[in-house]
């Protein structure tokens, strides 16, 4: 499908280069959406829509000028265009004619989820009921939740860049309620990926299973410690902590205004030779993967840290031309309502050596934090909050009791130097990212990981 | 374009489609943003925006759609979807439209004001914002400075007749500081809100980022305690959001608020009384009517202490056979509407912040906290989150103390709270908020 002919794209561009600029771009997508969810038994709020809409922008030295519409309609796109270059007062400049569509992959869709029948949707939502609440009595409530979309992107540069990508991404989350006397519990999992309806459909009872026994663990669980404790983060969405503590550091905007922790760090030892770190949106069918960013640069793995030393930011176009550096593939954006700006894509520690018993095993007294329920961090002082969801104590080397309530507080810079060890079960989660009021999906992920430690903040 | 005539042919069109019932929402907004670093602009925005949204009833199922193509094809598309949309759901026979509709006059939801304001004179505004926090003495940097506004029009129609419209406008600017290099740096936010720039203090804006990063600098790990707590209005405002969504009829209906059963209960000290009013022509959120074409109202939530009431919609109230408190709130025209609060008011005490001060006498005040939403459980309302602030000592704000976690449960916190403080402010988290500081009589510190 295309959604702006080449040479539609080429008039635009030269009205917003009419007053000059730097570089200019013209962004279309073609959106839609559906989801559907089961609440207290019942399969509800189906609601799906489409959208048409463009952004273009000018960008003059370290200025961006840009406005966005909806539809896709000639007289619409020149008046975005016109309206970018009101604010430039220069020669006009010829855009450079535009290359062939360079077309973004690597991402195989088998079904794609808008062929499959609601109806087969609504049943994998009641069959995740039914393994959710079949698994115990105790299990008294569960919201299960699916949501598919499709991204059709086309960018256009006035550098002559034309690239397109075609993104399909489904989502299935699971939320169960516990109950026991008068205690009441809930635990979560989910499964996304940039795939088609096939990651849903292999097994998707197993995500209500998971959800289920988190909700359980927790109603045996005893209120957290407090104070500073040897922790052990665990795989897939353990990778929060990586992203929050160290990922957002990493993205050039904030590097480039010293509001970031990791400025003048390249190149420094910042954690044990053994951790090395990646930011890949090219991992096929992940979460956070695209074909090309939204700026038209090709994903790519950028290796963040490597033997301990930090590598690389994060850079999207603008940022990268700032500091003469080469983009990174980091220039996303939640629709074509939002400027990119350098965003994590899937990111992740390498796996390393030892097993997750291992690093249980050397620890006398701590903590074991499975998953979390969300984190934040302020990317200037490095300072981050975790709420873990599900976590037990480690006596003696063992795992023995869970424990509720538990968060996590430290700076990124201390928790990296204190990473003493790293499993080889990587795995990858998906997860939404909120940044400067845009979300988009990021894939978290990582191995098993020791922290010597750091300060959990309990209610006991 | 007449969104009220589109809204009603999109009515028109999902009843042609074979929906029982039918409503669309249409909307229409320009907008303005502007981001200024360093003295320059960084990045100014122009856009407009429209679409509609529709849901259909069919024998007692509900189904959503929404577009942004207008045009008669367009509409009968998205009506479509809605009618086809709701097969899948399963029957509910408390849904539907509301039993009766209306529009509350509200005056001071428009300014005039933005119109006349130039972009140039705009980003002059911003430039000021971002001027007067790098005049603080101890600043060393302004990440951004932002101004934001919006021109909006929504009309709502239904199939039982109703159809109506309002103009709203909003403008905002906000700007974060930082204090002190490398490990101690420290930031601070200073925002405000209101209908039109000339009603925004660029001056104040900049000099409360200023001052919230300078008062953090040489923050250190308090040890931990249980003492009195002073929550700034920013964070009384959070934990009002956060207190106002367990209020939603729908998350008591469905066992997942902890106030299910307690409506009627002394669940906070008797000083705390918070209503959620849509009539406040001051409130970001206010507006005529609901999102299911229901009047705009004042609710008291919680007066004298006890829990009143729930926030309800037409179906939640059908189903806890009430009325509706006029609560069904929409994010856009992509989004059906939910229960879900208009702007929530706590009402102001009497002292300001350094009487609270005076009255924790050695305490903490906490001016941010991080990770609300993950720290708390919702149903049992026990939370554990980040927060930054400084010791009260001697009655004063004293020594600035970072990672650091403040936990206790919501009900407690509620029934805890010694005094409310009498300078109340919107502040844009947790929704739409009013709040003034509050203090609370103790809770537990977890540092060193």
């Amino acid at each position: 499908v295309t959604l702006v002919e080449p040479a539609l794209a080429e008039r635009v561009l030269e009205r917003a280069l009419a007053r000059g600029g730097d570089f200019a771009e013209l962004y279309a997508e073609g959106r839609r959406s559906f989801g559907i969810s089961l609440d207290d038994g019942r399969v509800e709020r189906p609601s799906g829509g489409r959208e048409l809409g463009a952004c273009v922008r000018v960008v003059q030295g370290d200025s961006t000028y840009y406005g966005y519409v909806d539809g896709l309609a000639e007289e619409d796109l020149l008046r975005v265009a016109e309206s970018a270059s009101q604010a430039l007062r220069a020669e006009a400049r010829e855009p450079v004619a535009l290359e062939p569509l360079h077309r973004g992959g690597g991402h195989a869709v088998a079904t794609h989820p808008e062929d499959v029948a609601v109806d087969e949707k609504a049943a994998v939502l009641r069959a995740c009921d039914e393994r959710a609440r079949g698994l115990s009595g105790e299990i008294t409530q569960a919201r299960v939740g699916y949501a598919e979309g499709r991204r059709q992107v086309e960018v256009f540069g006035s550098d002559g860049r034309a690239a397109a990508d075609d993104r399909t991404r489904v989502r299935l989350s699971v939320q169960a309620v516990a109950r026991r006397d008068g205690r009441v519990e809930t635990g979560g999992d989910n499964r996304g990926g940039h795939a088609g309806w096939e990651l849903v459909a292999a097994d998707p009872e197993q995500v209500a299973e998971k959800a289920a026994q988190r909700a359980l663990a927790l109603l045996d669980a005893i209120d957290a410690p407090t104070g500073r404790l040897p922790v052990v983060v665990g795989n897939a969405f353990g990778g929060v902590l990586l992203h929050e503590a160290v990922g957002h550091g990493l993205e050039a905007d904030a590097v480039q205004k010293r509001a970031s922790i990791y400025a003048g760090r390249m190149g420094d030892q910042l954690a044990a030779p053994f951790v090395t770190a990646y930011d890949d949106g090219s991992r096929p069918n992940a979460w956070g993967s695209d074909g090309i960013d939204d700026e038209g640069t090709p994903t790519q793995r950028t290796t963040i840290i490597e033997d301990g030393r930090l590598t690389s930011y994060l850079y999207d176009l603008v940022t990268a031309r700032r500091e003469g550096a080469q983009p990174t593939g980091n220039g996303r954006r939640e629709s074509f309502r939002h400027v990119p700006v350098p965003r994590m894509t899937n990111t992740f520690f390498a796996p390393g050596d030892a097993t997750p018993e291992e690093l249980i095993g050397e620890i006398e007294r701590g903590l074991y934090a499975v998953s979390f329920g969300g984190g934040q961090v302020e990317p200037a002082t490095g300072d981050f909050v975790f709420g873990v969801s599900e976590g037990y104590l480690i006596e003696n080397g063992k795992v023995t009791a869970p424990v509720r309530n538990a968060t996590l507080v430290g700076n990124g810079i201390e928790a990296l130097a204190a990473i003493d060890g790293i499993a080889g079960d990587l795995d990858i989660a998906s997860g939404i990212c909120g940044k400067g009021g845009q979300s988009v999906p990021a894939g978290v992920g990582q191995p098993h990981v020791r922290l010597r430690e750091l300060t959990v903040g309990g209610t006991a | 374009v007449n969104l009220e005539a589109l809204a009603g042919r999109a009515v028109e069109l999902a009843g042609d489609a074979g929906a029982t019932d039918a409503e669309a929402w249409a909307e229409e907004a320009t907008s303005r943003r502007i981001r200024v670093y360093d003295g320059e602009v960084e990045s100014l925005s122009d856009a407009g925006g429209r679409g509609i949204g529709v849901r259909a009833f069919v024998d007692g199922r509900s189904g959503y759609a929404y577009g942004t193509d207008l045009s008669d094809a367009g509409l009968a598309e998205v009506a479509g979807a809605a009618r086809a949309a709701a097969e899948a759901a399963d029957p509910d026979e408390f849904d539907g439209l509301p039993d009766q509709f209306g529009a509350t006059e509200l005056d001071g939801l428009e300014s005039p004001v933005l119109r006349e304001w130039t972009t140039e004179r705009k980003v002059e505004l911003t430039l000021a914002v971002e001027r007067a926090a790098r005049a603080r003495p101890g600043v060393t940097q302004v990440e951004n400075a932002v101004y934001s506004d919006a021109e909006g029009s929504v009309a709502l129609a239904n199939s039982r007749g109703f159809s109506s419209g309002y103009d709203a406008t909003q403008a905002w600017a906000y700007a974060s500081a930082f204090a002190g290099e490398g490990a101690d740096l420290m930031t601070g936010l200073g925002v405000q809100l209101a209908r039109d720039p000339g009603s925004l203090d660029a001056e104040a804006i900049g000099a409360e980022a200023a001052d919230r990063a300078l008062a953090l600098v040489g923050a250190r790990q308090p040890e931990s305690r249980r003492c009195p707590v002073v929550l700034d209005a920013f964070v009384a405002a959070s934990f009002i959001g956060f207190i106002g969504s367990m209020l939603s009829a729908d998350a008591v209906q469905r066992g997942r608020s902890l106030f299910a059963e307690r409506e009627g209960d002394e669940i906070a000290d008797p000083a705390l009384a918070l209503v959620d009013d849509a009539t406040d022509p001051g409130g970001p959120a206010s507006a005529p009517f609901d999102g299911e074409g229901s009047p705009a109202r004042r609710t008291e939530l919680i007066g004298g202490g006890r829990l009143l009431t729930f926030l309800f919609d037409a179906r939640t109230a059908r189903k806890a056979k009430r009325s509706t408190t006029g609560n069904a709130v929409r994010g856009s025209y992509r989004s059906a509407p939910s229960v879900g609060t208009t702007n929530l008011v706590l009402d102001p005490g009497e002292h300001d912040l350094a009487g609270l001060f005076q009255a924790a006498g050695d305490g903490l005040y906490v001016t941010d906290v991080a990770g609300l939403h993950s720290g708390v459980n919702p149903i049992s309302g026990t939370f554990s989150v980040g927060a930054t602030g400084r010791l009260i000592e001697g009655g004063e704000a004293g020594t600035p103390v970072r990672e650091l976690t403040i936990a206790s449960d919501l009900v407690s916190m509620l029934q805890a709270v010694r005094e409310v403080g009498s300078e109340a402010r919107w502040v844009p988290f947790g929704g739409s908020v009013k709040a003034p500081p509050v203090l609370v009589a103790e809770m537990a510190i977890s540092g060193s």
